[in-house]
């Protein structure tokens, strides 16, 4: 009797926990393949279903000249910023990633600090600063701005990467009489290099996808596509938008796919 | 700097490689920030006047501590929300197959790295007037007309919970995965219902986890600018937009300085509470 009330207990347990996760799944799913469904209408309002199915809003979006100049900008941006983060990030996750000493672990907070800090106060706190100097709002001003809040990520996954490093393999290497720069060239970097791919593709799409740092540094001629889409979206519900989203959902889907080839992205980011 | 002799080591690199990084963020976060602080303290927009004018506007004008108190509180229940909902995906994660391993992994990375606009653009048409949800029960004959669920806290809690879900749900994975499975057999073979040994023994020492998803999610619902402006509409304000009309719209700088230093503080306060829940618990854990 209290054995089949124990499998009854257990598997009541086992069916909430697993019909929760699969909503759960659904729910974190189920968007995104919403605006891919609804951005193949031929309709003209967001309804769902959509009463047919072209791909009229992808012609329209070829012709949205608005979005593509802020998509460029965008895309430059996100590649300086991610540029300039793995090289400042990856030197510095090299200095502190062994280190136990009071400052490697000071360092290693500040350059972790834009992760938790709200972006938003940086930005304006950037935009003030820039103008004290002089310096006008321009594409420069937005790389300095992304790479801030974009090399936490760098800096952590290099620093990931280093962990899992075994250090008799740069023991040996130094024993067989390998200078501390071949040693690095040979051994170090092709080992951590998924790790400091991983870190800068993550890089790559949150300064894409950036808009508390952005609303502040940019203006009318560096306007960047997240803002543009935010903004398009405040006016009105423009189903080229649902295009748009098409597209970064399908750029993203298989961006994510090569990421996953290359770096074993997923294993990365849950250890 | 105190650590000298540790640079012949072979196996570490010297500090120096740390300075171009650690000069860029002195310059370009360290002072942007305490500039920021420097004329919050001041009472006009030129910047001449000390005083804590600022503050006390904030601090005594009921609006403003709405804002923040409203600000405070979505952020605990979209935490809460991605907690209930986040566990048991890490807990199926711990008990399918490598192929299904994968495959929620991806469904739950996707979003983080699809562009925020996206998802909540997503969220617009799920939620609106013509919307999947209105659309269904009006055709089922539930309801006759709409429903209003956007614009409404519902609305900006589910799509905020949505949005900030891998957050919450990776550093579960990671910690359930650090768990002894034995502990698990050990419970319920000594007698314990797995109710009883999930509340005792699973949540417990899943608590690392459980307070970094937690730390995660709270700073990230918060400051989600995009997504509680465009599901909260006009009528609801959150700090981050707060920030946003003060000195951009309103260019009161110092207020607007006054406001961010005031979030900063707040957010800083929550995460050092989880920091410090997260310490205890790590030695509840291990114990």
């Amino acid at each position: 009797m209290s054995s089949r009330k124990r499998t009854l207990e257990a598997i009541s347990f086992e069916l909430a926990m697993t019909v929760i996760a699969v909503i759960a799944l659904i729910i974190i799913i189920a968007p995104s393949l919403v605006v891919l469904i609804v951005s193949f209408t031929s309709g003209f309002s967001l309804r769902f279903p959509p009463p047919g199915y072209s791909l009229r809003w992808y012609a329209e979006l070829w012709n949205a000249w608005q979005l593509h100049f802020a998509a460029k900008n965008s895309l430059i941006v996100a590649l300086w910023a991610t540029g300039l983060s793995v090289v400042l990030g990856v030197a510095a996750a090299l200095a502190i990633s062994r280190s136990r000493t009071l400052s490697a672990r000071l360092l290693d907070s500040l350059f972790m600090s834009p992760l938790v800090l709200p972006a938003l106060a940086f930005g304006l706190a950037a935009l003030m600063l820039f103008s004290l100097v002089g310096l006008p709002v321009s594409p420069l001003t937005l790389v300095i701005g992304h790479t801030v809040v974009c090399v936490p990520y760098v800096v952590r996954n290099t620093i990931a990467a280093l962990a899992q490093l075994e250090p008799t393999l740069l023991e040996s290497s130094a024993v067989l009489g390998a200078s501390r720069l071949y040693t690095f060239r040979r051994i170090v970097l092709p080992l951590i290099r998924p790790g400091i791919i991983a870190g800068a593709f993550i890089a790559f799409m949150s300064s894409f996808d950036n808009v508390p740092v952005s609303l502040f540094l940019r203006d009318a001629a560096t306007d960047m596509l997240p803002i543009r889409m935010w903004q398009d979206l405040e006016g009105k519900l423009d189903v080229t938008i649902a295009a748009l989203s098409g597209v970064l959902i399908i750029a993203t889907v298989a961006l994510v796919a090569v990421m996953e080839r290359v770096t074993g992205l997923s294993r990365r980011l849950t250890n | 700097m105190g650590a000298a002799p540790a640079s012949r080591d072979v196996t570490t690199y010297g500090m120096g490689l740390a300075v171009p990084l650690a000069l860029f963020f002195l310059v370009f976060f360290v002072a942007p920030l305490l500039q920021l602080l420097w004329l919050s303290l001041h009472n006009d927009t030129a910047g001449l006047h000390w005083g804590l004018g600022q503050y006390l506007h904030f601090l005594t004008d009921p609006f403003s501590l709405g804002v923040l108190g409203s600000t405070l509180l979505l952020g605990a229940e979209v935490t809460a929300v991605c907690l209930v909902l986040g566990f048991p995906i890490a807990w199926l994660y711990q008990r399918v197959g490598p192929r299904l391993q994968t495959i929620i992994i991806l469904i739950v990375l996707l979003p983080l790295l699809t562009s925020v606009v996206v998802r909540t653009f997503a969220w617009i048409v799920i939620l609106g007037r013509q919307g999947i949800i209105n659309a269904t029960l009006q055709s089922l004959g539930i309801i006759d007309t709409p429903l209003k669920l956007l614009y409404t806290q519902f609305g900006v809690v589910l799509a905020l919970a949505q949005v900030q879900m891998p957050l919450m749900t990776l550093p579960l994975i990671t910690a359930l995965g650090r768990i002894d499975p034995n502990l698990d057999d050990a419970s319920c073979s000594l007698g314990a219902g797995s109710w009883r040994t999930f509340f005792r023994i699973v949540l417990p020492l899943s608590l690392p986890g459980v307070i970094a998803g937690c730390t995660l999610t709270y700073a990230a619902a918060i400051t989600a600018f995009i997504t509680q402006s465009l599901i909260g509409g006009g009528q609801m304000l959150f700090m981050p937009m707060y920030l946003y009309q003060q000195a951009s719209t309103l260019q009161n700088w110092p207020f607007a300085s006054a406001i961010s230093i005031i979030f900063l503080l707040a957010v800083l306060a929550v995460v050092s509470v989880f920091t410090t829940l997260g310490r205890m618990s790590r030695g509840y854990g291990g114990a």
